[in-house]
């Protein structure tokens, strides 16, 4: 009898990745229950790194804000392939009928939904503990949705190309850090253009990230399936 | 009957190893077939290059027609690989778990229930998260993973590994159904007393090629 | 290689390599001397100017390696499915380039921190041309961090590919992002079609420096190439003894 191996669209099978990512998560809590408690008491340590200067704190949340996003991000990203690489999972990804587009994307999507939390987290992490008033609410949001795209789309790139391969844990975050400083940079500026901290090009900024992002996922997309193979 | 699986005089290597060495065989759609063989005869190497995760470096292969050096993930969707490892996302729920392998090849729901009970995984498991579960159980998920994709190339490495007696007979009789309904099955045991009731042939692998063929096709 | 090489093969050298060596060694004699001696002093800088002479050029080699480096990836990519070599020749160039270009890279560095605390009065300015370049090395770091993994030659070698690509479009999002930040370095002193601002014995000692360490990277470069032939050659060899062994092996054991 023929299985019935008719090929979904690359909609349907996205959010059928992305829903099982989600689902992992939810099951694991180690998204909300350990990365987004570490990523505040991040802010926190800063804090105590700058004295408590409430002036500096002011000053510089936009960029401490993504600082601890970056940690909590990379601590994310590596959760999402070690759940792949765990029991030879990744085997079962390379034999799957979903195609490699759709499992780059779905990957990319739960990430998004996962960073997009800790950001919620964070957020108020700042606004409570940095004690910062936002000017801008539009540009504040396009900026972290910008910014959290980027962060998804380049963690699973890079994340699937240290995946498999045994120093991963110590490999990945010095291979996507340089990648995401630009996103680091682009995004605390426009944080702090809505946050009333400077009159720059907060939407420049925030246009860049969108750049980075449309750019990384394009490539993802042409070179996630020959990144899949056996390392 | 056309040939499921057509390797002459491959030769595979893994990192610097060779660790297929020539092999030859030619397996007809429908057979069932056991590998013996020691530790390190490439009987896993084998069941990885016909799914297309170890790459030829020379000779011929072709596995359900398609040719395996030009395009080697072209067979996978039609391939159910069950290695030493179960595959199986740990926090999710034996059903959950269940269910995505059969969307992911486009089965429907129903089946998820249909090879949970035909493997033997009681109702009463499927929702309790994977890593909860003995090591016995957690092989029958990865195992009921495959039937509900139905696939028509069966490669299977120790299937029987932590199963006990009566789960081992079940999986044979599965695998005797999947036989008679068109699949051609490839396992690996190195179970004893042999497992070759169901097997029409037996072949014996040693130094990454076949030593003994019990019934060429 | 010529057969003879492949057999003989304990060193890298050829009699065109011995030539470009001393070439090598006599062009940076005269560079020396060029710049620390014959070349003015700078108006403004002093002898610090003289930092020059290895900084700029080391950054030419810096990114022309780079970008060596991420065209050979793509040329190797291409070429995978040739059945000859597949493409190998193009994934030890970008492998020899990436290692001359992160030594550079480091040069590049150390000198500017050092010229900038001459000139500057601090080892570090956050300006577009620094900032990019740090990233570069760090970039380059887990480039050669990625081709030593342990894994299929084959895979490692197109992941490190992949890698060098995006990165080839990375760095220049990082110049681009970092230049708008600030700005503060000095202006290129070099262009093509532009009025130098460094003239006369400067600027004929810079090129010429320019050209000394160009050789100096060349050389480098080929017997880097050659180590990592050598190598392969090495693997090679080893790889058909295993496998006529265990062919030879009748009752199937290893």
């Amino acid at each position: 009898m023929e299985a019935a191996y008719w090929r979904t669209p690359v909609l349907a099978e996205t959010l059928l990745v992305a829903r099982k990512d989600l689902r992992v998560e939810w099951r694991a809590k180690v998204a909300l229950g350990q990365v987004a408690p570490l990523a505040l008491l991040i802010l926190v340590v800063l804090a105590f790194a700058l004295d408590a200067n409430s002036s500096l704190l002011e000053l510089g949340a936009g960029g401490l804000y993504w600082v601890a996003v970056l940690y909590g991000g990379t601590l994310l990203i590596q959760r999402s392939f070690d759940v792949e690489t765990d029991d030879g999972n990744m085997d079962a990804f390379r034999m799957s009928a979903i195609g490699a587009p759709s499992l780059f994307l779905g990957k990319s999507l739960a990430l998004f939904v996962q960073i997009g939390l800790l950001e919620l987290v964070l957020g108020s992490g700042i606004a409570l503990l940095y004690n910062v008033r936002v000017t801008d609410w539009v540009l504040l949001f396009v900026a972290a949705v910008a910014g959290t795209v980027a962060f998804s789309v380049c963690g699973v790139l890079w994340g699937v190309m240290s995946a498999g391969l045994r120093v991963r844990a110590t490999l990945l975050p010095l291979l996507l850090v340089p990648v995401l400083a630009p996103i680091l940079l682009a995004g605390s500026r426009a944080f702090e253009t809505a946050l009333g901290v400077r009159a720059d090009a907060g939407w420049t900024w925030a246009s860049l990230m969108f750049v980075i992002a449309a750019i990384h996922t394009a490539i993802g997309l042409g070179a996630f399936g020959f990144l899949l193979e056996e390392g | 009957m056309s040939a499921v699986v057509e390797f002459e005089k491959v030769v595979a290597v893994a990192g610097s190893f060779p660790v297929l060495t020539g092999l030859d065989l030619r397996v007809a759609q429908g057979e069932v077939i056991l590998l013996r063989g020691e530790n390190g005869a490439g009987k896993t190497s084998f069941l990885r290059s016909c799914a297309g995760l170890i790459s030829v470096s020379s000779g011929d292969a072709h596995v359900l027609g398609f040719d395996m050096r030009v395009d080697r993930r072209a067979p996978r969707r039609y391939i159910g690989l069950l290695g030493h490892e179960n595959n199986l996302y740990r926090d999710l729920w034996v059903r959950e778990h269940v269910e995505f392998r059969a969307a992911a090849v486009g089965a429907a729901e129903s089946d998820t229930d249909a090879a949970l009970l035909r493997v033997g995984v009681p109702k009463q498991l499927w929702s309790v998260p994977i890593g909860s579960l003995s090591a016995g159980q957690r092989r029958k998920v990865a195992i009921a993973s495959l039937v509900v994709g139905r696939p028509r190339l069966w490669l299977l490495d120790e299937p029987h590994a932590s199963l006990d007696s009566e789960s081992r007979e079940n999986l044979d009789v599965i695998l005797a159904e999947a036989s008679q309904l068109g699949a051609t099955i490839i396992f690996a045991s190195h179970e004893s007393p042999p497992t070759n009731g169901i097997a029409s042939r037996v072949i014996t692998m040693g130094g990454g090629r076949v030593l003994e063929d019990s019934g060429a096709s | 290689m010529t057969s003879t090489t492949r057999s003989n093969a304990k060193m890298t050298a050829t009699p065109a390599t011995r030539v470009l060596g001393v070439l090598a060694i006599a062009a940076t004699a005269l560079m020396a001397v060029l710049g620390l001696f014959i070349s003015p002093a700078d108006v403004i800088q002093g002898e610090a100017v003289r930092m020059l002479y290895l900084h700029v050029p080391s950054i030419w080699i810096a990114y022309g390696a780079f970008v060596l480096t991420s065209v050979s990836s793509i040329l190797f990519l291409r070429a995978r499915k040739r059945r000859e070599d597949q493409g190998r020749h193009y994934d030890r160039l970008a492998g020899s380039a990436a290692e001359v270009g992160v030594v550079f890279t480091g040069i590049t560095l150390i000198t500017g921190m050092l010229w900038g605390k001459v000139t500057w009065g601090t080892y570090w300015q956050w300006d577009a041309r620094l900032t990019t370049t740090i990233l570069l090395f760090v970039t380059y770091l887990g480039y050669l961090a990625l081709r030593r993994l342990p894994a299929d030659p084959m895979v490692r070698s197109q992941r490190a590919a992949v890698m060098a690509l995006i990165s080839f479009i990375n760095v220049p999002i990082v110049h681009y992002s970092v230049d708008w930040w600030r700005t503060l370095h000095q202006k290129a002193s070099l262009s093509v079609g532009r009025r130098p601002e460094i003239t006369g014995e400067m600027y004929w000692t810079l090129l010429y420096s320019t050209l000394a360490v160009t050789i100096v990277a060349t050389w480098l470069m080929i017997h880097r190439y050659r180590v990592i032939r050598l190598e392969e050659l090495r693997d090679e060899e080893a790889l058909a003894a295993l496998i006529s062994s265990r062919l030879k092996n009748d009752d199937g054991s290893n």
